[in-house]
């Protein structure tokens, strides 16, 4: 009977290696509220909380300040969603200083009054320490105001147009410059484009970034020449004399930055008017996997995106990142990146507070200058002395799977410089 | 004693001084300072509804473009304040010190010509009074004249709105764009975010809210009330008796277009900001829903109009916010099938008949007005199942000379 087992030294049966592995995992689990309870203890919250937030011993309230509601909701949910994830996350890990987060959500209903009447709640009536939220411009315009007057602390996640500070505020997407400078000088070095078509929706955030590309084509890299520029209302849906115009401009890229509803109507169009990849090169800075999801991936397949994060970036902290969002919110949610900018703001709020000692905004305002996160989807990124992030720049090339192929990225991280000298 | 009663009945002043009450005593006693900012609001747009009812209830007008008014009131409050905003000191950091920061963003190196006046507070507040009403006469005079009328002026001041809303926006380097005219601080000097400022800021504006509807009140038991009245139970007839329609028409709409851009400067002088979302068609809408919900023939209901339904958007977007548009779509719903005249068609049916009873008796002469037997020619009666029933008979000839204000 040599094949006989001794009991002893039989490994484990699966069910009971699967019970091992959770003990063990359930180990730190089972400590944490000890721990919890030692860290909240070593930070009492008269010390870390001396401007009267709602902070108590276990707990500390944030807010959150979305559409979830009105036209804007469908670009908004996947920041609501990222945030919501991070914070999760933190929970389990013990929260912050010991306190859990509890999130007092508000729907800013795609409405700029709206957002400033909530943001007034959550600052004047619910003191909560700080918020994640808003998406456009406008939306962070209205609330700016009173983040000032009030001294709250907002984690802001969309790419945006720069030509903005405040200690009131941490802006976790990229300023213009980062995404744009590099995307025209890959644009000319890789795709040798001479000549720039700039198309943008009409508002501020087209606007400067056409401003900057344009400066930055024809006076400081000299990289060109502009071949034309046009704006068209939010929501417009006929691209037609635009079309006739790029063709007979024949430019080497199309620089684009229209947003919304109206990429569909021009992507659709572009390609019923034969304006495809494999004839003509076009570099996009309004478009992500959510956008895609809208356009259809057969309709911009081919074309390239100037972003810092892409789904399909290959590093571990991604994959964890892919893998969980996909766990909380089905198989088939997408993220770009403004989701992922969202998913850094509990992030970097939870190692600002660390950092200081405690949750009030005059500390975490002068703490944010030189956070580290090394654990952030898009890889390490760190926090300026101007609020704003280093974070790398990345192109994709759309696929027809709606995913992104990232094909070049910045060897640095690139400065935040919300101010550009020259490009004014 | 009983001369008062009977004037206060007769002239529905009561209503008004419990409304007066309500929200220069009750409101500021028992709301804290954030929610007595947010009913400060919600006032601002019970302007624009008392207007409503002056031009819809009573002139038979309906108007789906007060954003506008409402819009540019508060357009010229804010171009006042932005400037004050822009001085050289705290622009330095522009390319062009001095000049509001969008203009910056927008490659405009100096200010335009026709910003000048807004320097002035009094040209300022001028402005805000006149150029809104200056523009309703334009559009209103054109329209009238030429007897366009009904669902035809209707779909007319809602191209106005979407024209001024496609102008705004395009225009950013000048009005601000999507973005609008933000970070307003002050008034020659004085904080308006200061919770001093607050509190009167909100009483400047329930007094002039109030002052409004003893205005509009006024006009009303005026003989201008009853013309505006007859000519919108039939037309032809005050024509034909020599009256010019047109202008009474015209009259209406300039007052509702005043009233409206009080309510918007006032908005931006409590909120702190304007921008074109205010100007658009869904706010227009929303407003006519405002005085709807109210009561289109009532002035104080208007306001409880206004007041209930951002109460409810508040509450609800506050309490419930995946499902609080559900709840306001409900709540509107509810309130058109089961009152078709509003809150003060309620109160009429309803509330009223009990508390006559025990009065020895109603104010003579109320119930003898011809109109009771001629349904309001309005646009919009179609829609709503009030045709026939007693409950409409009852409650809309009370505009005449009754005891609702």
């Amino acid at each position: 009977m040599a094949d006989k087992k001794d009991p002893i030294q039989t490994p484990l049966t699966d069910e009971q290696r699967r019970k091992v592995l959770m003990g063990m995992a359930a180990m730190p689990a089972m400590m944490m509220p000890g721990m919890a309870l030692a860290q909240a203890a070593q930070f009492p919250t008269a010390k870390v909380n001396t401007s009267k937030l709602a902070v108590t011993d276990t707990e500390v309230v944030v807010g959150q300040l979305h559409s979830a509601t009105g036209t804007m909701a469908i670009s908004e949910t996947g920041s609501i969603q990222a945030e919501q994830l991070a914070i999760d996350q933190i929970n389990a890990m013990g929260g912050v200083l010991g306190r859990k987060i509890r999130v007092i959500k508000e729907d800013g209903a795609s409405d700029w009054p709206t957002f400033a009447e909530k943001s007034k709640k959550l600052l004047v009536q619910d003191k909560v320490a700080c918020v994640f939220g808003c998406w456009t411009s406008a939306s962070r315009k209205a609330v700016l105001p009173i983040f000032e007057k009030e001294n709250g602390m907002l984690y802001y996640p969309t790419f945006y147009e720069g030509l903005e500070q405040s200690k009131n505020v941490i802006y976790t997407g990229q300023e213009a410059t980062q995404q744009i400078l590099y995307g025209l000088d890959w644009a000319a070095k890789e795709k040798k484009a001479k000549t720039f078509f700039l198309v943008g929706s009409d508002y501020i955030w087209p606007r400067t970034s056409m401003k900057i590309a344009r400066k930055h084509i024809e006076s400081v890299a000299k990289l060109g020449k502009v071949a034309g520029e046009e704006y068209y209302p939010l929501g417009h849906t006929n691209f037609n004399s635009l079309i006739n115009k790029i063709k007979l401009a024949k430019p080497d890229c199309i620089f684009a930055a229209v947003v919304g509803g109206s990429n569909v109507a021009f992507y659709k169009q572009l390609k019923a008017a034969g304006i495809t990849a494999d004839k003509q090169f076009l570099l996009t800075i309004s478009v992500t996997e959510d956008e895609v999801l809208g356009i259809g991936g057969e309709n911009i397949a081919g074309f390239y995106s100037s972003m810092k994060y892409f789904q399909s970036l290959d590093n571990a902290n991604n994959k964890a990142f892919v893998e969980a969002f996909k766990k909380a919110y089905g198989p088939k949610s997408v993220i770009g990146d403004v989701t992922q900018a969202g998913y850094l703001g509990p992030w970097i709020w939870k190692a600002t507070v660390e950092k200081a000692g405690s949750f009030d905004v005059d500390k975490i305002a002068a703490a944010s200058g030189g956070i580290e996160l090394k654990t952030a989807p898009e890889g390490y990124v760190k926090v300026h002395e101007n609020h704003h992030l280093w974070s790398k720049a990345r192109i994709g090339q759309a696929q027809l799977d709606g995913q992104f192929k990232v094909v070049a990225e910045s060897p640095e991280l690139i400065e935040p410089n919300p101010f550009p000298k020259g490009y004014q | 004693m009983d001369s008062i009663k009977s004037w206060l009945a007769r002239s529905g002043m009561g209503s008004v001084l419990i409304l007066a009450l309500i929200i220069i005593v009750v409101f500021p006693l028992t709301m804290d300072l954030f929610r007595l900012n947010l009913v400060g609001k919600y006032l601002t747009y019970a302007f624009v509804a008392v207007g409503l009812v002056m031009l819809w209830g009573y002139g038979g007008v309906l108007s789906l473009g007060q954003g506008v008014f409402f819009g540019l009131g508060g357009y010229m409050m804010a171009m006042f304040m932005k400037l004050e905003a822009s001085d050289p000191e705290t622009t330095k950091i522009q390319s062009t010190p001095g000049i509001p920061d969008f203009m910056d963003w927008n490659q405009i190196t100096e200010l335009p010509l026709w910003w000048e006046p807004f320097r002035h507070l009094p040209l300022a507040l001028l402005a805000v009074l006149l150029i809104p009403t200056l523009l309703a006469f334009i559009i209103s005079f054109a329209m009238f004249r030429r007897r366009v009328g009904g669902v035809y002026f209707a779909i007319i001041t809602q191209a106005v709105c979407l024209i001024l809303t496609v102008l705004i926006v395009g225009q950013q380097g000048y009005t601000g764009g999507v973005n609008g005219i933000t970070d307003l601080k002050t008034i020659l000097g004085w904080d308006t975010r200061t919770d001093e400022a607050k509190y009167i800021l909100y009483f400047v504006n329930a007094g002039l809210l109030i002052a409004s509807i003893l205005l509009c009140r006024w006009i009303q038991l005026s003989k201008l009330g009853t013309l505006l009245l007859a000519m919108r139970d039939k037309e032809d007839r005050v024509r034909f008796s020599g009256y010019d329609v047109s202008m009474f028409k015209v009259f209406a709409f300039c007052l509702a277009a005043m009233l409206s851009a009080i309510g918007g400067a006032m908005f931006v002088l409590q909120v702190g900001f304007m921008s074109p979302s205010l100007v658009g068609i869904v706010p227009s809408i929303e407003m006519v829903i405002f005085a709807a919900v109210g009561g289109r023939m009532s002035l104080v209901g208007a306001v409880y109009g206004a007041l209930l339904v951002n109460f409810g958007k508040t509450y609800f977007s506050e309490s419930f916010p995946d499902l609080w548009l559900f709840l306001m779509a409900a709540l509107f719903i509810g309130v058109v099938l089961a009152f078709p005249n509003g809150l003060a068609g309620l109160y009429e049916s309803h509330v009223k008949p009990r508390l006559g009873k025990r009065k020895d008796k109603p104010a003579a002469g109320t119930d003898s007005t011809p109109s009771s037997d001629a349904p309001p020619a309005t646009p919009l009666h179609s829609g709503a199942p009030h045709g026939g029933k007693p409950l409409a008979r009852t409650a809309l000839p009370d505009g005449v000379q009754g005891t609702s204000a």
